[in-house]
């Protein structure tokens, strides 16, 4: 009988223990001041391009994440990507002539959608839409155009040594 | 037959029973009976299938052909409810005892009755230290099982075996690597277990001489059949040339001492 | 060839099979081994507590190992300040529930293993079949129980070890900023990251628990019998450990 009792404490610490560890996982390496599902309200911006944008990202003012990127879904009638945002409910008083685009953390780190504070004095309310919105920086894109404009500058050049 | 009442002589019928395990003949047509109250041998030369007939009774394996019935069921058409209600009447003594590791002596033998019972620990107690007064361990419930010797261990799980006083009380090889006081004990044992409780009682053994002490009824297995069956007397004085040789140990008879091989000569010539 | 080929492919089906069985057969009798919780804490016992002592001192090592490594790569980019995330990734997600599996089917599994080859060898389970007791309520099923609830325990225990251990070598002695170290680990792992980890340790739970008790129970009664089941709980746990790792990576990724 003692030793079953034994086994049971030891067992009971150890049980403990673990749980202990699940919680200093969750709650000191990870970030958890947000999760999406809270009390809040969502919002909708449609894109070109959205880059690599995942659901789950954040979405910041001034750098304060205030929600998370929901879904990310194509609208097959405007050719546009439709992303849907959960907006913690305490961030209420966002101007509706906001301002969304899509950006990237550090050089090569994942992408947020940083929201912009307009000048409006009505604020967005549940499904409201962002009306300007810029686009993910493709880096390819990027790489095309000064590629391109560096060859036309190069071909002018030519030219003038022709004349 | 079947519907027969319960108190029809034999507790154990093997009927016409073919067995077979990968290619090789265990049974071919073994007929036996078993009688109520009574205490039976199985012997037979080693590889004959007497613990495959264990196997066979307690519904471990199931016969290619035939009938194994125990009071009056076919065993082998049971469903598996059926086979460990019917199993809770029996009890087995095994060869090395098959003590739980894990439990002392008390709690081994408290096993069968907390298993299936909601007995009160109080009377629990009073159960097995009955069940370990009468093979003379009750001095010893507080030992784990490594802590026994051969003998002690088997008194035990005898002990073990009976604690739910069962219809049907099987032993498997139940003097095998014993000295001789051990052997006595357990010998002394069976027969006053079996009168007691008056259970029937098979074992299976082939120490011709300890079997010749206390079983009623004898059978001597070979090639998958009865050879010879009777008292252990009428089967001392039988003639015929198997059952002569196997209870007199004669080392050449009609079981050979050589394994079959090819011409001897022939073999050292070649 | 071609027949030894397709002989090897059906055992390994039959295997599969037989073991799926065993697993449907085992769980049939969980709802009943719960019905006497002192023989699955004693099993918690056997698998977890037992196991601690390993658990940490490796997982301690191994954080420590990712502290020095890590450092000195990532310095080679001139970006030691994300140690902390970037050890921290790798034990939650990868190193913990893979290293703790291994671990676990060396300590727990081939001692799970052994016993129950045991019990088959010295008739113990057979005993039990005749005394009308199914020996998977009550010595397969606690056991596999027990394993399943101990390795997402000891999983997370080796990954708070871990990083602890990361944290002493990166912090302590190499001199990565405390403050940079917690803050870069927190920008980066998730909690579903830490779920990912715990998701592994139950799955990995799961098939090493499986694999020992299946190896034990299928064992032939022998001492080299008990010693092969041994051997290959550990090589079988080990390879199905890194399939599953694979696979589950490939599926929550």
């Amino acid at each position: 009988m003692q030793q079953s009792r034994t086994t049971e404490i030891v067992t009971g610490a150890f049980v403990l223990f673990g749980f202990a560890a699940l919680f200093f996982l969750v709650t000191q390496i990870t970030n958890k001041e947000f999760t999406a599902g809270g009390a809040g309200y969502s919002l909708l911006a449609n894109f070109e391009n959205i880059g690599s944008l995942k659901v789950g990202a954040p979405v910041s003012m001034s750098g304060v994440t205030v929600g998370r990127v929901e879904s990310i879904s194509y609208d097959m009638q405007q050719y546009k990507a439709v992303v849907s945002m959960h907006i913690d409910a305490k961030y209420n008083r966002i101007p509706d002539d906001s301002d969304a685009s899509i950006m990237t953390a550090g050089l090569l780190g994942g992408q947020y959608i940083g929201v912009t504070a307009g000048g409006s004095d009505q604020y967005f309310k549940e499904g409201g839409k962002f009306a300007i919105v810029q686009d993910a920086l493709v880096l390819e894109n990027l790489i095309n155009q000064l590629v391109a404009s560096f060859a036309g500058k190069k071909s002018d050049s030519a030219e003038e040594t022709k004349k | 037959m079947l519907n027969s009442s319960p108190t029809t002589p034999n507790l154990v019928e093997i009927r016409d029973v073919y067995y077979s395990v990968g290619g090789r003949d265990i049974f071919k047509g073994l007929t036996l009976n078993v009688p109520r109250g009574k205490i039976t041998a199985i012997m037979g030369p080693s590889g004959t299938g007497k613990t495959t007939l264990l196997r066979l009774i307690t519904g471990q394996i199931r016969p290619t052909r035939g009938q194994v019935l125990v009071d009056d069921q076919d065993v082998s058409k049971l469903s598996r409810r059926a086979l460990y209600a019917l199993r809770q009447r029996m009890g087995m003594l095994f060869q090395n005892g098959a003590l739980l590791t894990d439990m002392s002596v008390f709690e081994n033998v408290a096993f069968p009755v907390r298993e299936h019972t909601d007995l009160p620990e109080s009377l629990i107690r009073n159960l097995v230290l009955t069940k370990l007064q009468a093979v003379g361990l009750r001095g010893a419930y507080k030992l784990m099982p490594h802590e026994l010797s051969g003998g002690m261990a088997r008194r035990v799980a005898l002990a073990r075996a009976m604690v739910r006083d069962p219809h049907l009380l099987i032993y498997d090889e139940p003097f095998a690597g014993l000295d001789p006081i051990s052997m006595g004990v357990i010998l002394r044992l069976l027969r006053n277990v079996n009168d007691a409780l008056a259970i029937t009682s098979i074992v299976v053994s082939h120490d011709v001489d300890e079997i010749a002490q206390v079983a009623d009824l004898s059978y001597i297995l070979a090639g998958g059949k009865v050879v010879a069956s009777g008292t252990p007397k009428a089967l001392k004085e039988d003639q015929s040339g198997l059952v002569r040789q196997f209870m007199n140990g004669l080392p050449d008879g009609p079981v050979p001492f050589h394994y079959p091989a090819d011409d001897y000569f022939k073999e050292l010539l070649a | 060839m071609f027949k030894a080929l397709t002989k090897l492919l059906g055992n390994a089906v039959a295997a599969f099979g037989a073991i799926t069985w065993f697993l449907l057969r085992i769980l049939s009798q969980v709802p009943r081994a719960l019905l006497r919780p002192g023989l699955v804490i004693h099993q918690i016992h056997n698998a977890g507590a037992l196991s601690l002592v390993i658990i940490m001192t490796c997982g301690l090592f191994v954080g420590m190992v990712l502290g020095l490594q890590g450092y000195d790569m990532l310095e080679r980019f001139g970006s030691e300040s994300s140690l902390g995330s970037a050890a921290a990734l790798a034990l939650v997600k990868e190193l913990g529930p893979v290293v703790a599996a291994l671990l676990f089917a060396g300590r727990a599994g081939t001692a799970l293993a052994s016993e129950i080859g045991l019990m088959r060898a010295t008739d113990q389970l057979v005993a039990m079949e005749i005394m009308a007791v199914d020996p998977f309520r009550h010595v397969v099923a606690p056991r596999f129980l027990g394993g399943v609830i101990a390795l997402p325990l000891l999983t997370m225990i080796f990954i708070a070890i871990g990083i602890f251990g990361v944290q002493l070598v990166g912090v302590q002695q190499l001199g990565v900023d405390q403050g940079t170290f917690w803050s870069q680990m927190r920008g980066s792992v998730e909690v579903d990251d830490v779920m990912q980890g715990l998701i592994k340790g139950c799955v990995f739970g799961v098939a090493c628990s499986l694999i020992a008790v299946y190896e034990g129970y299928v064992a032939e009664p022998t001492a080299e019998g008990v010693g092969r089941a041994t051997t290959r709980t550990v090589v079988n746990s080990a390879v199905m450990t890194l399939i599953l790792d694979y696979m589950i990576t490939a599926v929550m990724l």
